[in-house]
């Protein structure tokens, strides 16, 4: 990355030259404001990496593709951008999958490139010849195959308008040999994808605005509910305003987290599995709910048929096909949330000017919260145990709250969810609709690659981890400061959980053998330190974050603790298993 | 309840697959399935016909609309159409026995199109429930019927166009989106609440 590749790459763009494929593939990438990409070579994708080094594009070496795609997921949702991820045909293709997956269940978008064969034995099963545009299908928003160099730079373009426009998700583009290696004439211009049309079904009428204020303004129990699309569509400041206006509290979903500042008066916490009891006792008991750029999953409704039961619904979403998917909605506003709110809030009128009074439903849901919220947990005697939520709450009063979180998935993502609170939107990265174990190591190289200048967490299970801690080396490699927090408590913990409650204790499969992990940082040339008690967490802490170089905490917690609240799947949002009563992390009122 | 979907999609390698695909993931059979050229240069149209609940109509339509080489999607629904499906049926027939075919045939207002010592090859144009009709008759002599192709069903809408088709005539973006507006209501009042 020189200035003259800069230069060089800038003259391609500029005026119309004859380029290899491979050469038109970065031209097109650097035109479409990618500087990062991440990948691993192979035969098929050769001649594209031959060529890399002319452009002004940092290459990120992966230690498995998995760990591309969730790099390009964790770039992408740390700042907004199209991630990109590299592989070669065959493996390095099919490897890309689960992150693909991950990234089509969550609306990120990324854009992956693919070497295949060369077309002219497309189909005989040549070596490293795979179908990935076939088995990709059904967890893309698109996918190409560009067999042609003339077809390359509109396709990519296309592929990152794509990716990035409405609903965002991954885009696989899937490029020949020959493709790479042939010719063309490359018109950065003159490939501009036609331009986007928006969903033909999207509805944001005079009528559906006027009946959505109605229902606020006549609504005595009403709670926002806010998803993943709060921070896509940048509704941030929307979404505070309607609630300050109309004094309505905010429910968050998991991916929602961070879209409503924590601290807010009006910020009722997460909804749904594992939310606080008030928080899904207020959706039981509201009258009406304003979903905003969520959509109705199940680890956020319980039974459908029990869910809200008195409750109309507004649903404001861009995706047409998620309208009464799970939940029928009396009025749906379908269009992006940002621009829907803009035109909503001139008709809610404030307290006095016609509008609603909301301070009996917040009384009342204040009352709920009684003895159990769980506010602050600092003032619990050190009884010699450790226990994860301990962690997730240390961290988040060291850090201020300012670190970008990434977690992987299982119990520690929930206490996570539930003792770290977020303010800002993109500050907890987590795959929540596939739930993909070993997300959080890969994906927070791609988040430190997009805002170096930020603090980065990881924090994942013991299992977890162990899925793609190959990834230690990525981060030795690039000399990335990340701090590792390893909950460590020798069971694939939330499976262990379900064994426990539904499945008479029967263990099976869930106890787990690891190796040290300080051990195994060390021997990637990475400090470490093992925390034992909840006395040792903060100096613990305090040494990750000033060490220079990237930093392993491996926190032995509690065995068998679980997470609660916990709605059993499958049960209402009311039929919560609550944490025993003489269980050590018992909240009392005085802890707050 | 049956679903009608008249599409437009780009006449590329691989689009029948995203549509079928869809249906799969959906986990909903498709009744019939019949594709071909259209009167707009690289667009086909396909006519779809599933099972699925009432309210699963708009989005099966909303996630047709998401394939990036769906065009238009079209609900059929209730809304006055005209619809048709081709047969060809091949029956077992000797001299002595054409005859009583040929007088079937006609009743049905059918066509033979193909002849021989052994079997004839009847041609039938018409709605499901007359080539049922057809069929049923020919069964009633066992063995008779050895071959049977149906083409599914193709529906087109009376009166308006589609706005596509509009624009493709050659109407100005505005008459179009007109025209979409009215399908659409039409479509909205027609949909039982």
């Amino acid at each position: 990355m020189t200035t003259d590749t800069t230069q060089a790459a800038n003259a391609h763009l500029n005026t119309p030259t004859r380029l290899t494929g491979s050469e038109i593939l970065w031209a097109t990438l650097v035109g479409e404001g990618v500087d990062t990409v991440f990948g691993y070579p192979g035969g098929a994708i050769l001649p594209a990496y031959d060529a890399l080094r002319k452009f002004p594009i940092k290459h990120i070496l992966v230690r498995h593709e998995q760990g591309a795609a969730h790099m390009a997921d964790g770039y992408a949702r740390a700042s907004g951008k199209v991630g990109v991820a590299v592989a070669t045909s065959g493996p390095g293709a099919t490897n890309l999958v689960t992150g693909i997956a991950t990234a089509m269940l969550d609306s990120i978008p990324i854009v992956c490139i693919t070497g295949n064969v060369s077309s002219k034995v497309l189909g005989t099963d040549a070596f490293q010849e795979i179908d990935i545009t076939g088995i990709t299908l059904p967890v893309t928003k698109h996918n190409f195959l560009v067999s042609r160099a003339e077809d390359l730079a509109a396709t990519l373009r296309h592929a990152f308008q794509i990716a990035r426009s409405g609903r965002p998700g991954p885009v696989l583009v899937d490029i020949t040999k020959d493709a790479q290696q042939a010719s063309a004439i490359f018109d950065f211009e003159a490939a501009k994808p036609r331009a986007y049309r928006p969903h033909p079904m999207l509805r944001v009428d005079e009528s559906g605005l006027a009946a959505a204020a109605e229902l606020i303004r006549s609504s005595k129990r009403p709670i926002i509910l806010a998803g993943h699309g709060v921070s896509e569509s940048g509704a941030m400041e929307q979404v505070r305003t309607l609630a300050e206006r109309a004094q309505i509290p905010v429910a968050l979903t998991l991916l929602g987290l961070g879209g409503f500042p924590a601290s807010h008066p009006l910020n009722l916490g997460m909804m749904g599995m594992h939310g606080e009891a008030w928080v899904n006792h207020a959706i039981q008991e509201a009258d009406l709910l304003i979903a905003c750029g969520m959509r109705f999953d199940d680890r956020v409704t319980g039974k459908l048929a029990s869910y809200a039961p008195n409750a109309k619904k507004i649903h404001i979403e861009i995706d047409p096909a998620e309208i009464n998917k799970n939940v029928k909605a009396e009025v749906a506003l379908v269009g992006d949330l940002r621009a829907v709110l803009e035109e909503l809030l001139p008709r809610i009128g404030t307290r006095g000017q016609g509008g609603r009074d909301g301070s009996a439903w917040l009384k009342t849901i204040e009352a709920s919260k009684g003895a159990v919220a769980v506010h602050d947990i600092k003032n619990l005697p050190d009884s010699g145990h450790l226990y994860a939520a301990h962690v997730m709450h240390d961290l988040w009063r060291i850090t201020g709250g300012s670190a970008v979180v990434v977690t992987d998935v299982g119990q520690h993502q929930m206490w996570e969810a539930q003792y770290f609170h977020h303010e800002h939107p993109r500050t907890l990265i987590t795959s929540g609709g596939l739930g993909t174990m070993g997300y959080a190591l890969p994906a927070a190289i791609g988040v430190k690659m997009a805002c170096p200048e930020k603090e980065v967490w990881v924090i994942a299970g013991d299992g977890g981890f162990q899925m793609t801690a190959a990834e230690l080396s990525t981060i030795v490699q690039e000399k990335l400061k990340i701090n590792i927090a390893v909950i460590n408590n020798g069971y694939l913990g939330m499976v262990r959980q379900w064994q426990e409650f539904f499945y008479e204790r029967n263990y099976e499969a869930t106890p787990l053998v690891s190796p040290d992990f300080v051990k195994l940082a060390e021997a990637h040339g990475i400090p470490g330190r093992a925390v034992r008690t909840r006395s040792e967490v903060l100096g613990a802490v305090e040494a990750a974050r000033s060490s220079q170089s990237a930093f392993l905490l491996n926190f032995l917690v509690e065995k068998e603790d679980s997470v609660y609240p916990m709605i059993p799947a499958g049960s209402a949002l009311h039929e919560m298993i609550r944490r025993p009563d003489r269980d050590p992390l018992e909240e009392r009122a005085e802890d707050n | 309840m049956l679903h009608t979907f008249v599409a437009y999609v780009e006449d590329l390698p691989g689009v029948l697959t995203r549509v079928a695909s869809l249906f799969r993931r959906l986990n909903i059979n498709i009744n019939s399935l019949t594709v071909g050229r259209s009167e707009r240069p690289g667009l086909s149209r396909l006519t779809l016909v599933c099972e699925s609940s009432a309210e699963a109509g708009d989005r099966i339509r909303a996630s047709l609309f998401k394939l990036e080489n769906v065009v238009d999607v079209d609900d059929i629904a209730q809304a006055p159409s005209v619809t048709r499906e081709l047969a060809l049926i091949k029956v077992a027939a000797t001299p002595q026995s054409r005859s009583r075919i040929f007088d079937l045939v006609e009743v049905f207002r059918a066509r033979i199109v193909d002849l021989t010592s052994e079997s004839l090859m009847i041609e039938m144009t018409g709605v499901e429930s007359k080539i049922e009709g057809l069929i049923e008759v020919l069964r009633e002599d066992e063995g008779r019927i050895l071959e049977i192709c149906r083409s599914g069903k193709m529906t087109m809408r009376r009166g308006h166009h589609l706005s596509s088709v509009l624009r493709a005539m050659g109407a100005g973006e505005e008459e179009a989106n007109a025209a979409a507006a009215v399908r659409e209501e039409e479509r909205m009042a027609a949909e039982p609440e």
